[in-house]
């Protein structure tokens, strides 16, 4: 029996966050710092022939201006394909593309002077629809890949002849927007040069071994001389997966070529403007099923807008291709999906990662389905649903951990299906009509064939002598709650107080590379490489107290703090200074390696990933048919995770997942004409605030995983994912119209409604 | 240019600053002050990350100029944590788990701590419009008010 895995001890790094203690990128400050400040590009596309840095420079507290030809190293940003430019050259291929860094011994005075510098632009025609993108003939965007960046395909069985067979087929097109990380704190970093000629870069990040390489490819200086800090980092959701290395990269060149350091804060603006998001999706889509509700194929074409590089698009894409067609056995799947070069903002991860915009379009499709069949859209999901023995849309065979029956009839119970799904009073007493839907997905955890290289992770555990444990991962805290749940992951295996395990600051010189924190892996990932070192100083110090006691090894057993053997019992303080005694080192390494898995990336078959998560989502909602606002009553959100470390913090994804979700499926409509983001503020963007949050009721199903620690499997990503078709569908039962494009704003809603008048 | 004084009440104690008058609070607080508990997330007044209270009422820092502050008082979260009165409401938000990344968290408490000044026993409506200026991204909100609410039930106690 496990003491505090499934506990809720309270969060140590919130204590200083409440406090207003903490100490994020913007509060730091380094003796000499400048200020940088980016000149971007104004044109989705255009030559520039000429950057005159002359007025800016007359400032006199303007420090430098520093253009592509100045960078010492590489000017390429290393992602998957190393086709973005770290400054833009001769050509411009966004608006916000960093083209200039303007260095001043203030803020205000970089701000001044990058509005000064003047860029000789000509303005070249520009694609900014995926699909003119994807015409004969078009322009090449991406001068690298081309305008398909990425193409992923699976083919299994024969799914024409399945679908001509099929007693219904549905089919439909869905589309889904931008959506913007809109995490409280900016991006940020802070450069500085060391001793020695290396650069130590501070910031806000969630992969912090990323940004490391990217620095040693633009300053061509060996990695060895460079660090990279995280500091607490106010808020990621992926967008600060990829996107970091490029202010990284801009900071450390102008500090190294200045000698000082360099900060870099974005505004709200910037970032809104610049960053990566989302990938506005096309998905289309179509079931072929039996009259029993048996769905024997399905056929899907999908199209992410990727934006003018390739950033992660390869892998977002790849992830939503192998789940496109949702958490069922269907015995013949064939899906084509591409990731499509326009000149826009590049867009990149977010939580969920590419599986978003798939499952809004399969789970939609799946209640029309229903609809056609005349069944109950939850015990069509159960009739397809996945199970222990079952396979995958890619033929990867289920053998454990498979809880998705199990959540999708708890969630049915607890948001009341039958009873509200055949309520006969539809019209609330104020006027609003109900509606109640229901959605379900799996996801699969970790990298799985997609980035089996990097799937691994190392961790550190040493103990002081006080008895006080001290922990190390390259894996980051950025609100989730991951070092509270690895401190109990190693005191639970050592047998400590989790109030005596602390988690090492993220500096890669000093912490092991543990892969990124990303395909909520975290848990998984460097939970298991903690477990391993945890082990191995159980192990040191169980030798020495079994022979001071004189007893067998074997007789041992511990709880956290003390160790006992029959009658016998001592501290884990005790038995510490006894091992300081005896002069071993209370030290190990810890590494894991992710399972291998099966691929065949000819047909897209095999082991996608080696365990899934699955979700099940009811919703129940208010429309009012006269302004098409929707009103979200309550939300049922339930995951089978393997297991609940902290459950308090399982609660904070599953809600902070669900309400994020909300977002995507209601407000969040970020406006960009002709590549041009419109009003990049929160009050021209907007999320849900304090006004918008319905009851939300966490349901949580552990069915153990073998590979994770103590049965977990990860949970970052999978509250968001199903939220959005779960709202549609309730929407569908509530005033019987099908909106097949996210947002869902009044607008669309209303449109909609006239539209089948 | 730092060339003009501000006098004001900060955190309690009567302070006199050399300022730049093209401050506003929120970078007097978190520049000249060195108070930078005080968070931006936007510049604009519409997140509520720089919630500070000036005299006692909760307001946006990024849309006040420093000179504004002149004779006035000005708490900001380093003051409310060394205020008895609200331990409790930082314990509650620290054991509802309303705090993740935390770059909108000082903002929330301040926010909160106005609330149960003027309203010591707030329903969840009144608790919900206190904070709808504050914007989080990570947490859904639900444990920020549970946090609230719980705070002020147990007022007597602390
Ligand atoms: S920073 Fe002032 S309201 Fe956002
Ligand atoms: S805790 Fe991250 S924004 Fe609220």
């Amino acid at each position: 029996m496990t003491k505090i895995i499934g506990t809720s001890p309270l969060r140590e790094d919130a204590r200083v966050k409440i406090d207003g203690a903490a100490k994020y990128v913007d509060d730091l400050s380094f003796p000499g710092m400048a200020y940088a400040m980016l000149v971007r590009s104004p044109f989705p596309h255009a030559k520039i022939s000429e950057i005159d840095a002359s007025h800016a420079l007359e400032l006199p507290e303007v420090v430098a201006v520093i253009t592509a030809k100045d960078i010492p190293g590489k000017n390429k940003i290393p992602i998957v394909f190393d086709d973005q430019p770290c400054l833009a050259e001769d050509e411009a291929r966004y608006i916000g593309e960093p083209v200039a860094i303007v260095v001043a011994n203030d803020r205000r005075t970089a701000q001044i002077a990058a509005t000064l510098v003047s860029v000789k632009y000509s303005e070249l025609p520009a694609i900014t629809d995926p699909l003119l993108s994807l015409a004969e003939g078009a322009e090449k965007v991406n001068p690298v890949l081309g305008n398909i960046l990425s193409r992923h395909k699976v083919n299994k069985g024969d799914v024409d002849s399945a679908m001509s067979i099929a007693d219904v087929v549905v089919e439909g097109e869905y589309k889904t927007g931008y959506q913007e990380h809109a995490y409280i704190e900016t991006q940020g970093v802070i450069a500085v040069p060391e001793n020695e000629g290396g650069i130590a870069l501070y910031g806000s990040m969630q992969c912090p071994f990323y940004i490391h390489k990217a620095l040693g490819y633009v300053l061509g200086i060996p990695l060895s001389k460079l660090r990279v800090i995280q500091t607490v980092t106010g808020g990621a959701f992926g967008g600060k997966e990829d996107f970091p290395s490029l202010p990284a990269t801009h900071a450390a060149i102008a500090a190294y070529l200045t000698s000082r350091p360099v900060k870099l804060v974005m505004t709200r603006e910037e970032d809104i403007l610049c960053s990566t998001k989302r990938h506005p999706g096309i998905v289309r889509i179509k079931y072929g099923a039996r009259r029993d509700g048996t769905i024997i194929a399905c056929d899907a074409e999908y199209i992410l807008n990727a934006g003018a590089w390739s950033t992660l698009s390869p892998i977002v894409l790849w992830r939503g291709t192998v789940h496109s067609g949702g958490p069922y056995r269907i015995e013949n799947f064939r899906v084509d999906a591409k990731a499509v070069a326009t000149n826009s903002v590049p867009n990149g991860a977010f939580r969920g990662f590419g599986q978003p915009q798939v499952c809004f379009a399969n789970e939609s499709l799946i209640d029309e389905l229903a609809v056609k069949l005349g069944m109950d859209p939850v015990e069509l999901r159960l009739r397809n649903a996945l199970d222990i023995g079952l396979e995958t849309l890619t033929n990867h065979v289920i053998k454990e951990s498979c809880g998705l029956k199990k959540v999708i009839s708890l969630v049915r119970d607890e948001v009341k299906w039958l009873e509200n799904r055949s309520r006969k009073e539809r019209v609330l007493s104020n006027g609003k009509y109900y509606g109640v839907g229901f959605s379900a997905a799996f996801y699969g955890t970790g990298l799985g064939a997609g980035g089996k290289k990097i799937d691994r992770s190392g961790a550190f555990l040493q103990v002081a002598f006080d008895g006080s444990v001290q922990i190390a991962v390259g894996t980051t805290e950025m609100g989730q709650g991951h070092n509270t749940v690895l401190s109990m992951i190693a005191a639970e295996e050592l047998g400590a107080d989790v109030k005596k395990v602390s988690m090492l600051p993220i500096d890669t010189s000093r912490v092991p590379d543990s892969g990124p924190t990303v395909a909520s892996r975290a848990t998984m990932m460097s939970g298991q490489a903690i477990r391993d070192a945890a082990k191995q100083v159980r192990k040191i110090i169980h030798d020495v107290v079994a022979k001071r006691l004189g007893v067998a090894v074997e007789t041992l057993e511990f709880e956290p703090g003390v160790i006992f053997s029959g009658a016998k019992k001592i501290t884990f303080e005790e038995a510490v200074t006894w091992c300081f005694d005896e002069r071993v080192h209370l030290a190990a390494q810890g590494w894991f390696k992710a399972p291998n898995t099966e691929w065949n990336s000819e047909n897209g078959l095999g082991d996608a990933y080696y365990a899934y998560t699955y979700t099940a989502i009811g919703a129940e909602v208010a429309v009012d048919k006269e302004t098409g606002e929707v009103e979200v009553l309550r939300i049922v959100s339930g995951h089978d995770i393997g297991k609940a470390i902290n459950r308090r913090e399982v609660e904070g994804q599953i809600q902070g997942g669900a309400v994020q979700g909300m977002g995507y499926a209601l407000y969040e409509d970020l406006v960009s004409t002709n590549g041009k983001i419109i009003r990049p503020n929160f009050s021209g963007y907007i999320i849900p605030t304090a006004a918008d949050i319905p009851e939300i009721k966490p349901v949580i199903v552990e069915e153990p995983y073998e590979g994770g620690p103590f049965g977990a499997k990860g949970l970052g990503e999978p509250p968001l994912i199903a939220i959005a078709p779960a709202i549609a569908n309730a929407i569908f039962d509530a005033i019987g119209v099908r909106i097949k494009k996210l947002p869902m704003t009044p607008e669309r809603i209303l449109e909609t409604l006239e539209a089948v008048r | 240019m730092k060339n003009s004084t501000l006098h004001l009440k900060l955190n309690g104690n009567e302070k006199t600053f050399l300022i730049d008058p093209a401050d506003t609070l929120l970078d007097f607080l978190r520049e000249t002050a060195q108070l930078t508990g005080t968070k931006e997330g936007c510049g604009k007044g519409e997140c509520g990350a720089c919630t500070v209270l000036l005299d006692g009422k909760p307001v946006n820092s990024c849309l006040v100029m420093a000179v504004q502050a002149e004779g006035r008082s000005v708490t900001t979260i380093e003051g409310i944590k060394s205020d008895k009165r609200f331990d409790a409401l930082r314990a509650s938000f620290l054991e509802h788990g309303a705090s993740q990344c935390g770059a909108c968290t000082p903002g929330f408490i301040i926010s909160s701590a106005a609330l149960l000044t003027d309203n010591p026993d707030p329903t969840d409506k009144e608790i919900r419009s206190a904070l709808e200026g504050n914007l989080c991204r990570c947490t859904g909100y639900l444990k920020i008010f549970s946090a609230v609410k719980h705070a002020a039930e147990n007022k007597g106690e602390r």
